[in-house]
């Protein structure tokens, strides 16, 4: 089974900062990781491959430093990676990233499953995935918790929906993304590391690709930002403590008073 | 094609260099210079120098559409089992809103099979047409055929704008719309606008789990697409004096290749009401300290009508199923009244609930920060307070 998963290199979350001078997010000095649902779909991926045999790819757009999400992927299992990287692909939007990597992926011969972070925590988009899937014109599956059964020639998946889950067959090649609850990453080991460490990095660009120039980058993409902001954070209101009969009171007059509750 | 300093402007001031996350504007001599293999075209420059406007993001499109062809909002309309969705009527009341702003039409699209009544019924929700695809094929929800019907509307009726709700359904189908259509679609907007003289959708969206607000606009492209979150917008009121057309359209199945086959459906939420639609939430996290004592939580949700939440930490323990887990690994919620029982508040979580219009908090630490963004905050042990607060609302209902 010949897999490949889509990556994206974002700031490690929890230290995300904001400026308080200029009120914009501070990314400088901030650690750059693998988007984290990305790692649930890289172990994903070599759990089906260590299950079918095969081989995992791993493809990332971005800067040539994003080279590393790639070596982190191989330390986990994956068996190549490929960096999508060229100035002419700046400022792409979703369509345009999401037709510049299936361009990437067609590069890479038979390709049987396809599998994605169900978003990456920085846009929070969630269209990435989707948007590959229909310019590869293939089957795709949404928010998949559980592979169930996977033969050559298709797939069994579980994607969770608002109040449980449907279990869906596809026919294969075709492309998942994946949430939290499919499985726990690894760790990568010390081989893994030392792998990672000495792979050779296949770099795609506008010399190598197909690629229509009208599609890319800034020119290709339907959206741009108008303006960003950082929000208004909510600040704590009343915070009360003592006798919890008090409390009790106190809470659920609070909550009358809402007209929430009939 | 870019991003450009205005030299006549610019006075070196240096806000937008303090503003830029990726570090690439410096001033030299006195005017701002902006390093192109550094800049991401965030933007945030341009929102940092708005006393003085020097900074101007300029952007020439390959799109070779007339955008003036497109015309109307239109408003997914989801469905479950014959059931419409109460996002789509939110999508309605703000699309009925837009469409008067720009002085066009809303047109409601619904999906589904024997919904004839149903269909009718969205005239009184302010849909001025609406299209109504009827086949035994759209009882469920199937990727393939919904974008490829949807794409018809598009190609049939030419919207200038599509909303649709951010629910599993619509963020799973619209992408590929998008992709199909070379469309502008900006994902889970908190806030949609109008700009009524260049007649663009203003769609405004969280980004880094909230941190950051994004306003998109899609100038070159239609239509304008947005998926929009649930609870944020005002359900449209019905009024019975409304009139309009219903166009039923039959589906040829053979014209659609549909690849995925649902093969049935797993109930896994333990009450009836839907998380992500709820009014209340009661939240349990780590502070409930084990699986018995959630039942405290189920206990005061159900009490009040409302819906169980649970933070990662809860779910890791497997008190509660995934499905019910908030936050930037689960899901987004904004109710009315959210109660975090227990619940310490990472950033990952809050991330998932800081936009619900009332929030209460009850832990044990006075110092934890979910208390930071609680309009009303109860240092206390929720594990006492919660069966008393219950006995409340309970009496209540009896009496």
């Amino acid at each position: 089974m010949n897999i490949v998963v889509c990556i994206k290199q974002v700031p490690g979350t929890t230290q995300v900062k904001i400026n308080p001078e200029t009120g914009t997010l501070i990314r400088d000095g901030v650690e750059a990781v693998v988007n984290p649902f990305d790692e649930y779909a890289i172990e994903e991926a070599v759990r089906i491959k260590e299950k079918t045999g095969g081989t995992v790819k791993v493809i990332t757009m971005g800067p040539p430093q994003a080279d590393a999400v790639l070596r982190t992927a191989i330390s986990m299992g994956a068996d190549e990676g490929y960096l999508v990287s060229d100035r002419a692909f700046a400022g792409s939007d979703t369509w345009a990233t999401s037709y510049t990597l299936s361009s990437g992926i067609k590069t890479m011969g038979k390709v049987d499953l396809i599998i994605c972070g169900k978003q990456a925590i920085d846009g929070d988009t969630a269209q990435v995935g989707p948007g590959v899937a229909e310019m590869l014109d293939i089957p795709f599956v949404a928010w998949v918790k559980k592979v169930e059964e996977i033969t050559e020639n298709s797939i069994k998946v579980q994607r969770l929906m608002e109040e449980g889950y449907d279990v869906v067959e596809m026919p294969l090649p075709g492309l998942i993304t994946v949430v939290k609850e499919i499985n726990t990453p690894r760790v990568a080991g010390l081989k893994g590391k030392m792998k990672a460490k000495s792979a050779a990095i296949i770099t795609l660009n506008t010399s190598n690709m197909d690629v229509n120039p009208e599609r890319i980058g800034l020119k290709g993409s339907p959206t741009q930002v108008l303006r960003s902001f950082v929000p208004e954070r909510k600040s704590g209101g009343e915070k009360i403590s003592g006798d919890v009969g008090e409390l009790v009171q106190k809470t659920a007059s609070v909550i009358q008073n809402l007209g929430v509750v009939k | 094609m870019g991003i450009k300093v205005n030299l006549e402007k610019c006075i070196g001031c240096s806000l937008c260099v303090k503003a830029c996350g990726p570090g690439a504007i410096t001033i030299t001599d006195k005017k701002a210079v902006i390093d192109m293999s550094k800049c991401t075209m965030c933007a945030a420059c341009v929102e940092s120098c708005k006393k003085f406007q020097a900074i101007e993001i300029t952007k020439e499109s390959s799109a070779k559409i007339d955008v003036k062809e497109y015309k109307n909002v239109a408003v997914f309309i989801e469905q479950h089992d014959g059931k419409i969705a109460g996002v789509s009527y939110e999508m309605l009341g703000e699309g009925r809103k837009l469409a008067d702003d720009l002085g066009e039409k809303l047109v409601a699209v619904l999906l589904g099979s024997g919904m004839s009544d149903a269909a009718a019924d969205l005239v009184k929700y302010g849909a001025d047409k609406v299209v109504y695809f009827d086949s035994p094929e759209l009882v469920q929800f199937r990727d393939d055929t919904y974008t490829a019907l949807v794409c018809e509307f598009i190609e049939s009726d030419k919207p200038s704008i599509l909303l649709a709700g951010a629910s599993s359904v619509g963020r799973s189908f619209v992408p590929k719309i998008a992709a199909r259509v070379w469309g502008g679609l900006t994902a889970d907007c908190t806030k949609l606008d109008v700009d009524t003289e260049r007649r663009l959708l203003l769609g405004t969206r969280p980004a880094f789990g909230g941190n950051l607000m994004a306003t998109i606009i899609a100038p070159h492209h239609r239509p304008q697409i947005a998926t929009v979150r649930h609870k944020v917008m005002k359900a449209a009121a019905r009024d019975e004096s409304r009139t309009g057309e219903v166009v039923v359209k039959s589906v040829d199945a053979s014209k659609i290749n549909e690849r995925t086959k649902i093969l049935n459906f797993v109930k896994e939420v333990e009450s009836t009401v839907n998380i992500t639609e709820a009014d209340v939430i009661v939240s349990g996290g780590r502070g409930m300290g084990k699986a018995e004592n959630f039942a405290l939580i189920r206990d005061l949700a159900e009490a009040l009508g409302g819906a169980v939440g649970a933070s990662r930490a809860a779910v890791d323990n497997e008190w509660i199923a995934y499905s019910h887990q908030v936050g930037q690994t689960g899901k987004t919620v904004c109710p009315k009244l959210y109660i975090a029982c227990g619940i310490s508040g990472s950033v990952q979580h809050m991330a998932g609930m800081q936009s619900s219009d009332f929030i209460i908090a009850i832990n044990k630490d006075p110092n934890a920060d979910i208390f930071q963004i609680a309009n009303l905050g109860i240092v206390g042990d929720a594990l006492e307070i919660l069966p008393e607060l219950t006995k409340v609302f309970k009496e209540k209902v009896c009496a």
